[in-house]
């Protein structure tokens, strides 16, 4: 039984790339392009060289902490849309200490993350508390709550901290994430030191669900209510929690732009994205730490190669978020293969 | 600047900024009342709106001049329900998740709208098109004095479209067999099947009506405010018409009113530095206020908002 | 001799039990046909059968006389039979008239005739005695009034058959009398009734027929008028199927429980425990006798701090209780075995390591400063899956895996193992295989044997009988009667939970 669930979580997530990169050739195919060419160039694109495994790190970063801030949420039964918004207020905080406070950089660069954390988990905190308080769904709040993110942090920059470009002034070096080092040895990529920072949240998300009380009692929420309100355990405030400790992740994947990518923070027109991919990294995870690394690397490599297929093969970088949802889908709908397995594992029990 | 002028600048701005959130705020409370929650329909939107642009273009080639955006709205509608039906498939059929079969909506819906404008012209955009709905008075009601300059004049006929649509489809989901079917589906699909309505039929209708009415708005973006479709064409007036619908307490009437009133809080937010008394408010403020009030109306402070009662939850025959 | 219906040696399996094993039901036009049997007996599976709900493995259904294959409510309907479920089929924000017409809706150019639809509602409500107001929403109705709409609905699209399920379940005493008044009418217009019941004040009171039923098997068909409670109650219950259980005399000391005027509402604001008053003293098992819903779940949930309890109060020993959390209450002393394991009693996709410390997790050894301690808790897992027998391959197994009877013993053992002074089991032995019943049985009577406490809720009155030291039985959210095991029948006690008084039986 349990071999079965183990198989079903690898089988799932590896046929739905297959299917989602077969299904991208097709189109390919019918709209004129070369899918062999393409996806040669592509795969190149995300580690033939020094340069790209650089970029595709560097993408990696925000994406994981985007995924593991959904997974989390997930994993007490919350769909947290909001990742997206609460990572704008992340990235802002980030940079307005980055800007703002003077310190050395061993305390300058954590009080930069700590502020967007911060600033992640009041965000998503929000959603946490109208969800336990009045029983209103939170994917709709934190839709609401990232255009509310989006429209506020402009305005934010507008008002206090506008420099030439549309976009607030650069960060102190102090704060910087960036790495002269890792650059050089990436051929010159942008690839900073945000990555660490990236695995050490993985590790504490997983320490976090699975070695303490706290997460203990986030896991039972979110696999049944009703037996952890009768063991004692308080739903509400574990619902709260979830969502700031979400936010929090979200919030350093603010960060991981605001410190390392770009070391500022523009008026955004339109969403960066990266919080809605995180939706798709975490599914593809299966909401475990292991596997949002290994999604993000997936899904960042995809982005990361795309400019590459696209420049070699023509193949406009779109196809990928065609392959990306299409993926998403059949993770989805893995009904059919839970329904399947069982099928044939009936009886199987104990 | 008199009082008048300021209503005569803001209010046809609003109903022109509202028309496109009105079909797909429409599209939204088909779904929903049918039990299916559907936040794809930021990505229906997206690419009806990349539909109508399309097919504006090729029509405008072909000399058909002033018809070609009502035939793109045609187009943009079938176009829409076919990408609905993916939505539909999976999340009733193969019961996935609402929420993120919806997601994936939005996600597909983009890229392959970007994709497809890329291969088609060559360049991140469409052509700007010649032939859009063009503004104008109506006769005679714009003559009324006051009202008639306010609502009847200067404004695009898919507005007007819009609120009779609203009306219809009110008048569909309230007195007709089949609006009672389908709500009933989307408040106790058991109860429903007891009685002999077939669920997932009635779910499928609502989730395929959902995709024609948000293509229908994208593609009316394009025909009236945007001209073109490019990246940027459509971001988040998806979301905005669900937040309207969900505002409007998922009734079509409501979701009109809605509409209007974050229309109105647009137009506000972009003519609204030309407006003495206006002009001290910061813009931002207008911006979110959708946005707010519908979180304030969910949390029952504004009214409270009752989704359909089977929303989001698959149904499964004899499971009890 | 035509029957309106007839069901011939129906089975029906669900995976791991049978359900209905070769029962033949025969019901004549007219009449009222009673469906009896015990809670889990198989009268509403064999009654989703005849609705199309469920097709059988085995055997043939006849209306008037025609085989019929019915396996869709459509085609019941279409054959005339109806059914009035114990839940509902309302959907509350539409009108009465909305949901009666639902799917066969008259329409005068395509918009949906509601007046003529209220007419009709009207008419129907007229010649069949049902009160209803046709335009009030079904949320603002009275329960009493939505069954009479559940009816409506039957009547509305031409059912001949009528099946009630558990009717009374939820209504008033004024409620019941006015359903009864509404049955009969129903067979003087020439309808037929199929009455799924417990209840055998009912029976004698409206039923011509009654079919009884038990643990899945057909017993027989009696004429009412030939029979009597007694009768009735020893076919439902089954003097064969006692099951012995081996206990010493008990021997109760100072109270641990007591409960003082004890008044909880439902989620529809109405009592459902109105002035209870109890008492449980260590070294007993008071056993809840009741017919289910008489208040027993809310009483319970407010015992251990789910429910907030509008007046009374509840002590533990010299804790006062009322109104506690949860976790309050557990570390006052209570344990409790509830009534759902697998909605409340386990998360079933934890280890069942992970469910064996779901009420001791945050304590020592098995966190310390709020970080889990593994070893200690797979070593107490291992130490209870070996001390209660919890079959599952070992302790990382998930709990969802294991069968009902192990489920249930991890589930005992979590809670006795933390030496509690009051424990509850509320149903521990539903659907449950006899081996683990023993079992669970046993260690009731250990744990009242080394001085706790014991309540003990149970719909079957044989278990009720032979494991409690003093029976109360609750009725209307009151305990009407405190008897002893040994000097009670289940005659008696039967009447009892229907609300009878003491000594009826003895007397007939």
């Amino acid at each position: 039984m349990q071999n079965n669930n183990n198989k079903i979580k690898f089988l799932v997530p590896l046929v739905s790339v297959l299917l989602g990169l077969l299904i991208g050739g097709i189109i390919m195919l019918v709209s004129d392009y070369d899918p062999f060419e393409a996806y040669v160039a592509l795969f190149q694109g995300i580690i033939g060289g020094p340069y790209f495994i650089g970029e595709t790190i560097r993408q990696m970063s925000p994406l994981i902490l985007a995924g593991l801030a959904v997974a989390f949420a997930f994993r007490t039964g919350l769909f947290n849309i909001g990742v997206e918004g609460q990572l704008l207020v992340g990235w802002l905080a980030s940079v307005y200490v980055g800007v703002f406070v003077d310190a050395p950089a061993i305390i300058h660069i954590p009080l930069a993350i700590l502020a967007a954390g911060v600033a992640g988990a009041l965000w998503g905190a929000i959603p946490g508390i109208l969800k336990a308080k009045f029983k209103v769904h939170e994917v709709i709040t934190t839709i609401m709550m990232n255009y509310i993110a989006l429209y506020s942090t402009n305005e934010i920059i507008r008002q206090f901290m506008l420099a030439p470009g549309e976009r607030t002034k650069t960060i102190k070096e102090t704060a910087s994430l960036s790495s002269p080092f890792l650059q050089k040895i990436t051929d010159y990529s942008t690839l900073h030191y945000g990555i660490i920072v990236a695995l050490i949240a993985a590790v504490i998300m997983w320490f976090i669900l699975w070695r303490t009380t706290l997460g203990f009692e986030l896991r039972a929420v979110g696999f049944n209510q009703h037996a952890s309100q009768y063991a004692g355990i308080n739903v509400s405030k574990n619902i709260v929690l979830s969502m700031a400790i979400s936010g929090v992740f979200a919030g350093i994947a603010g960060s991981m732009e605001g410190l390392g990518t770009y070391q500022y923070m523009t008026i955004n027109a339109a969403f960066t994205g990266v919080g809605f991919d995180g939706i798709a990294v975490a599914l593809l995870g299966a909401n475990s730490a292991i596997g949002v690394v290994l999604g993000a690397a997936l899904f960042g490599g995809l982005k990361i190669g795309a400019l590459n297929m696209q420049s070699i093969a023509g193949v406009p970088t779109e196809l990928v978020g065609v392959v990306i949802a299409l993926i998403i889908f059949f993770v989805a709908c893995s009904y059919i293969v839970h329904w399947l397995m069982n099928r044939v594992n009936k009886g199987g029990k104990i | 600047m008199s009082f008048m002028d300021i209503l005569a600048l803001i209010i046809p701005a609003a109903i022109v900024s509202a028309a496109p959130l009105i079909f797909t705020a429409l599209g939204g409370v088909f779904s929903e009342r049918s039990g299916v929650v559907n936040i794809g329909l930021e990505g229906l939107m997206l690419f009806g709106a990349f539909t109508g642009a399309v097919t504006i273009y090729y029509c405008e080639q072909l000399g058909l001049g002033s018809a070609s955006p009502w035939i793109s709205f045609a187009a943009a509608m079938v176009v829409g329900a076919l990408l609905a039906s993916i939505h539909a498939l999976a999340s009733i059929t193969l019961k996935a998740d609402q929420v993120i079969s919806g997601v994936a909506l939005n996600f597909l819906a983009a890229g392959l709208a970007i994709f497809l404008t890329k291969k088609i012209f060559h360049a991140g955009q469409t052509p700007v098109i010649s032939e859009r709905i063009s503004k104008s008075d109506i006769p005679y009601l714009s003559d009324i004095p006051f009202i008639g300059k306010l609502f009847f004049s200067n404004a695009y006929a898919t507005s007007y479209v819009a609120v009779l649509f609203a009306v219809i489809v009110w008048y569909v989901l309230y007195k007709t067999p089949f609006g009672l079917r389908l709500r009933s589906v989307g408040e106790h699909p058991m109860a429903a099947d007891t009685m002999g309505i077939k669920v997932p039929k009635m779910r499928y209708i609502g989730v395929l009506l959902s995709g024609a009415f948000a293509g229908l708005g994208g593609a009316v973006y394009v025909a009236s405010i945007s001209g073109n479709f490019t990246h940027s064409t459509i971001t988040g007036q998806g979301f905005m018409a669900l937040a309207a619908m969900i505002f409007g307490k998922w009734h079509p009437l409501g979701a009109l009113g809605a509409a209007l009133f974050f229309g109105l809080a647009q137009a506000i937010s972009i003519s609204g530095s030309h407006i003495p008394f206006l002009e001290d408010i910061p813009k931002v403020f207008l911006l979110i206020a959708p946005y707010v009030l519908t979180i304030l109306a969910l949390a029952g402070l504004v009214g409270r908002a009752d989704a359909p009662k089977a929303l989001g939850t698959p149904y499964e025959k004899g499971k009890r | 001799m035509e029957y309106v219906i007839e069901m011939r040696n129906i089975r029906k399996e669900f995976p791991g039990i049978v359900a209905n094993d070769d029962i033949t039901l025969q019901v004549k036009k007219g009449e009222i046909h009673a469906l009896l049997g015990e809670n889990g007996a198989g009268k509403s599976t064999l009654m989703n059968v005849l609705f199309g709900l469920y097709e059988p493995e085995e055997g043939e259904i006849y209306v008037k006389g025609n085989k019929v294959v019915n396996n869709d409510p459509n085609i019941a309907n279409s054959l005339g039979i109806g059914m009035v479920h114990q839940h509902f089929m309302l959907v509350d924000k539409f009108t009465v008239t909305e949901n009666i017409i639902l799917g066969k809706e008259p329409t005068k150019s395509g918009k949906v005739d509601l007046k003529s639809a209220a007419k009709e509602v009207q008419a129907l409500s007229d010649q069949y005695g049902l009160r209803v107001d046709p335009y009030a929403k079904v949320e603002d109705i009275s329960v009493g009034m939505q069954q009479r709409v559940e009816i409506l609905k039957t009547l509305y699209r031409g059912a001949e058959i009528l099946i009630f399920d558990e009717p009374t379940a939820v209504l008033t005493p004024q409620e019941i009398v006015e359903l009864i008044q509404i049955m009969k009418k129903l067979v003087s217009e020439g309808k037929s009734i199929i009455l799924i019941t417990h209840k055998l004040k009912e029976i004698i009171e409206v039923c011509d027929r009654c079919t009884v039923i038990r643990r899945g098997k057909g017993i027989g068909t009696v004429d009412v008028k030939d029979s009597n409670p007694d009768s009735l109650a020893a076919m439902m219950v089954g003097r064969e199927v006692n099951f012995t259980v081996a206990k010493g005399i008990a021997d109760p000391k100072e109270s641990v429980l007591t409960i003082k005027d004890l008044v909880v509402l439902d989620s529809r604001k109405v009592p459902a425990v109105n002035g209870l008053n109890l008492n449980i003293r260590a070294g007993e098992i008071v056993g809840i006798a009741g017919v289910d819903g008489n208040g027993q779940s809310e009483l319970l949930e407010a015992i251990t701090g789910l429910r907030k309890i509008s007046e009374g109060s509840i002590h533990l020993r010299d804790s006062d209780i009322t109104n506690k959390t949860p976790r309050n209450v557990t570390r006052t002393g209570l344990a409790h075995i509830p009534q759902d394991r697998h909605k409340h009693g386990l998360v079933l996709d934890f280890s069942v390591g992970e469910n064996m410390v779901l009420q001791t997790y945050y304590e020592k050894p098995f966190s310390n400063n709020g970080i889990l301690k593994f070893s200690p808790i797979f070593e107490k897992a291992n130490k209870l899956i070996t001390e209660y027998d919890v079959r599952t391959p070992d302790a990382h197994t998930p709990a969802r895996a294991l069968s009902g009877g192990n489920q249930q013993k991890a589930i005992i053992a979590r809670e006795v193992d933390r030496d509690p002074d009051f424990l509850i089991a509320a149903q521990p032995t539903r659907g449950l295989d006899v081996g683990a019943i023993e079992f669970i049985h046993s260690k009731l009577i250990e744990q009242r044997d080394k001085g706790k406490a014991v309540l003990l809720v149970s719909f079957e009155l044989d278990e009720i009988m032979n494991v409690s030291d003093k029976i109360a039985v609750m009725y209307e959210g009151r305990i009407v009667a405190e008897v002893d095991p040994k000097q009670t029948t289940e005659q008696e006690l039967g009447l009892l939970m229907a609300g009878g008084k003491r000594g009826t039986a003895d007397a007939e």
